[in-house]
């Protein structure tokens, strides 16, 4: 058994050490939010949040991250991740939506480092989630209004 | 064309294609309330994929608690389909978006038969979901209307005509009445359907063509809360990982498991026609146990060529008289004999994956009723579901499917064959169907197994005369036919399937002499149609060799194609639009270059201009002004992200996508050797859309083609090199 704190609860998960935290999030607690896209941290279409900061969860293992706090994107609060969703939706930003939940835990991520991202700094933290419906115009402008939003 | 082909689709799928005029209008009590669907007249027989009431299919379903649910025959991919049949419904019923849910429609080819294909085969495909629906789904709206409100003038005594819905009420000023439509729902489905349905006016349209409305299906989707394939769960269900030939047309020879059954959590190796698969509790253990397995293959029927190989042998092809003619006009040969001035170039392009973010996956499930449930992306649901009960051993109507939203599609899941059904339904069988089993692919099996945008060569010639005139035009394909060989290869006419050639064949300038020809390659990479299909390599060869010839002339890149665009006016356009949009004209910014592409598919007319500079080697594109022409628009915003998303789709693919095979296997395997678009690569899109009353057409495909010529002409004018070999990062050589 192992213990994983997942948006502030307490699992203990029948589940290897290594495990990568995406398979414990999936088919051990049972939340799907977090999707698999390539299993080598080359789409981020798995990205959560270890303490704060987002990592890819498929090659994040569970024996590297007892004791630390995991945040998917059921869990995500705080108005940083509720303005970039609430601006996710204004703006129609999904198309098939399946690399959504990575891309808006980097886009939190990004905002609660860099209140005020540019273009490059937008390119930076965001290379490593793919969108191969490419709705990338509207995630850099989504960033935008967001981080407006915020510092209004 | 369209329609030809895919009514032919439908003969090979061994549907019988029926006349629109053997359904009616129907409307049904259910247990919920009223439903609206089509049912056929007497003689049909009903299916026991009916979704409601008594041989009805339905369309909408409005329940006693207000929830008006919508049964889509259209899949959706990501690119709006659902959301564009609820504009059509809510428009012509006057309901909320807030009590609105869609649901896929199941496999009954009968009802849900897409119209554009000849009705008898059910798919999305071709960019036709919003053709196929444009009457029929307005048509159940107001007749879902007509029958609410005549049930509440009959509660209320007051004249049918003096009630007025909107947003979900039904009001009746007069008497102050008002209510909701659950109410109503029960009453309704006693009364018969109204003979004459009306639909409202353009001057009313509200819904339609609304710029402001947003996708309805857009929060779930930030929040983590829209279902996948992937994310289905039943109680005991297994997960299967696979493990394909390593070369296309291999075959299990034999497999040594023993290691991986002594896992924890790995419950069986089975092989089956398409490979081993390795099946366990979870995805982790099943990931596990796959590399403690050894396969042994049987490789003496195996596609062994590398693509260097196959490319060479293409060249060799295209210089060759083609084997077939899709299209003469006049006296090419003769004209080009003739010409004062021939220019000819060779054009190449690579095999390309899809690469769909969700990779390839369903669940097969035997319940306890004996029905075979298959979840997935069921893009030909209804052909899916013939091939799942043959690999089964189960009759038809104890076949059902269930649609799910899927994480990309872009042609990927409308595979012939059926291949990730067949291998979730073959697994759940060689286990005794003992547990619903769901098989997923990793990435590396997305990328390697099959199904590829074909690659191509195009030979193009032209003839200008001594007074700069274009005369003559010849353009010779060579490549592999997506349909050959499989249940739909009754689309080949004489020779020349019509996705190999659409965009060449369909060229619309004003040429007198004008020859396509084809030469069909036999070759066992297994292929596809890729979003936008023949348009992805058509327009291509045909707008860069255009390029060509107008800077042989050296005319202006938009005048001398509106010249010869006279008989063609949606094209001509669209191509007005976008250059004034760009000011066309106006002095760009020191060392930016315009380049012009544009291009019809599937009856969508999309001109694209792409500004571009080439900076340290590096090909920079800065902005892209796309003009549209779909017809009626009926969701813009959903269009203008088609569009932006064609775009991004497309300059992935020409600046870096290349699949290639050594000796026969496929050299990548993950997102970091198949390189789509990523954020930093994405140029400013803006897109305008042409006013139009014409029936609407499509918008999932068609901003895909015009890209990759509008760039590669920018970069001649800004390096004078033409780049012939796709992708960019092949064939641009930085200097």
């Amino acid at each position: 058994m192992i213990t994983l704190n997942l948006n502030g609860t307490e699992h203990q998960l029948d589940a290897d050490a290594d495990t990568p935290l995406l398979w414990a999030i999936r088919d051990h607690a049972g939340l799907t939010g977090t999707k698999f896209g390539c299993g080598l941290a080359q789409c981020g279409a798995c990205t959560v949040h270890v303490d704060g900061a987002p990592v890819r969860s498929c090659q994040t293992f569970l024996g590297d991250i007892e004791g630390a706090k995991v945040t998917t994107i059921e869990g995500v609060s705080g108005k940083v991740a509720e303005t970039v969703q609430t601006v996710w939706a204004e703006l129609d930003v999904p198309q098939c939506g399946y690399c959504q939940s990575g891309q808006i835990m980097s886009a939190a991520a990004l905002l609660a480092e860099t209140p005020k991202p540019t273009d490059d700094d937008i390119d930076a933290a965001m290379s490593g989630n793919l969108c191969r419906c490419a709705t990338y115009q509207r995630i850099r402008a989504a960033i935008h209004v967001a981080a407006d939003r915020l510092e209004a | 064309m369209l329609s030809h082909k895919l009514n032919a689709l439908a003969e090979r799928a061994k549907t019988k294609p029926v006349s629109r005029r053997g359904f009616l209008l129907s409307a049904a009590a259910t247990s919920a309330g009223l439903a609206i669907g089509y049912r056929p007249l007497a003689g049909l027989a009903a299916t026991e994929q009916s979704k409601q009431g008594d041989e009805l299919a339905a369309y909408i379903a409005i329940s006693e608690d207000d929830t008006v649910t919508i049964y889509s025959s259209q899949f959706d991919m990501g690119q709006g389909s659902y959301h564009g049949i609820a504009t059509l419904v809510l428009e012509e019923l006057g309901a909320d978006w807030a009590q609105v849910k869609v649901e896929g429609a199941s496999a009954d080819v009968r009802h849900y038969g897409n119209v554009m294909w000849g009705g008898g085969f059910q798919g999305s495909g071709g960019s036709t979901s919003m053709a196929s629906s444009w009457d029929r789904y307005r048509k159940a709206g107001a007749a879902a209307r007509m029958m609410l409100v005549e049930a509440a003038a009959q509660a209320w005594g007051v004249p049918a005509s003096e009630i007025t819905v909107s947003k979900g009420v039904i009001a009746h000023a007069g008497s102050g009445k008002s209510s909701g439509f659950g109410a109503f729902a029960k009453p309704a489905s006693g009364l018969t359907i109204p003979d004459t349905i009306a639909l409202k006016d353009r001057s009313e349209w509200t819904e339609i063509g609304n710029p402001d409305l947003k996708r309805f299906d857009r929060v779930g989707k930030t929040k983590g809360e829209q279902d996948f394939t992937i994310d289905v769960k039943l109680p005991g269900m297994l997960t299967a990982v696979m493990i394909h030939p390593p070369k296309f047309g291999a075959t299990v020879a034999s497999f040594d498991a023993d290691e991986a059954k002594a896992l924890k959590g790995v419950t069986d190796v089975v092989a089956i026609d398409r490979g081993v698969a390795v099946v366990a509790t979870d995805m982790w253990s099943a990931l596990k146990g796959r590399d403690l397995v050894t396969v042994t293959w049987d490789e003496s029927k195996a596609e062994t060529r590398g693509s260097a190989q196959i490319m060479a042998e293409y060249h060799a092809l295209a210089t060759k008289a083609p084997t077939a003619v899709a299209r003469t006009d006049g006296e090419p040969e003769a004209a080009l004999a003739s010409a004062a001035k021939v220019l000819e170039a060779t054009y190449e392009f690579p095999y390309l994956a899809h690469a769909a973010m969700e990779p390839m996956n369903a669940v097969a499930h035997m319940n306890s009723d004996g029905v075979l449930e298959i979840w997935g992306g069921h893009q030909m649901p209804d052909f899916y579901q013939q091939m799942a009960s043959k690999v089964a051993g189960v009759e038809l109507v104890k076949t059902r499917m269930h649609i799910m939203k899927t994480g990309g599609g872009f042609g990927r899941r409308a595979t012939p064959d059926a291949d990730v059904i067949v291998e979730a339904v073959a697994i759940a069988k060689a286990i005794g169907w003992k547990a619903p089993v769901k098989v997923q692919w990793t990435r590396e099996n997305d990328t390697r197994g099959g199904r590829y945008r074909p690659a191509y060569v195009h030979r193009m010639r032209a003839g200008i005369d001594a007074d700069g005139k274009l005369v003559a035009w010849d353009n010779h394909i060579v490549g592999q036919s997506i349909v050959a060989g499989g249940p739909f290869a009754g689309l080949i006419k004489d020779g020349v399937d019509a996705t190999s050639v659409e965009g060449s064949s369909t060229l619309p300038y004003a040429i007198p002499n004008l020859g396509v020809g084809l030469t069909t390659t036999d070759v066992g990479v297994p292929v596809l149609w890729w979003r936008s299909v023949g348009s992805t390599h058509t327009a291509y060869a045909t707008e860069m060799f255009l390029d060509e010839v107008i800077a042989e002339i050296g005319a202006d890149q938009v005048q001398f194609r509106l010249d010869l665009l006279k008989d063609h006016p949606r094209h001509a356009g669209v191509l007005k639009l976008a250059a004034e949009k760009a000011d066309w004209g106006k002095k760009l910014p020191e060392g930016h270059h315009w380049g012009v592409a544009v291009h019809e598919s599937f009856h969508s007319y999309v001109a694209e201009l792409a500004e571009v500079s080439v900076e340290d080697g590096q090909v920079i594109v800065h902005r892209v002004v796309a003009a549209v022409d779909v017809g009626t628009p009926i969701n813009p915003d959903v269009i203008t992200a088609q569009v932006e998303g064609g775009i991004g789709f497309g300059l992935g693919s020409v600046l870096q996508e290349e699949l290639t095979l050594t000796d026969g296997a496929v050299d990548q395997g993950n997102y970091d050797t198949y390189l789509p678009l990523r954020i930093d690569l994405m140029p400013k899109v803006e897109v305008h859309i042409v006013p139009s009353t014409e029936r609407p057409t499509g918008i999932g495909e068609p901003g895909v083609p015009p890209i990759g010529p509008a760039i590669g002409n920018a970069v001649f004018r800004a390096t004078g090199q033409r780049v012939r070999t796709l992708p960019f990062e092949k064939g641009f050589k930085s200097a």
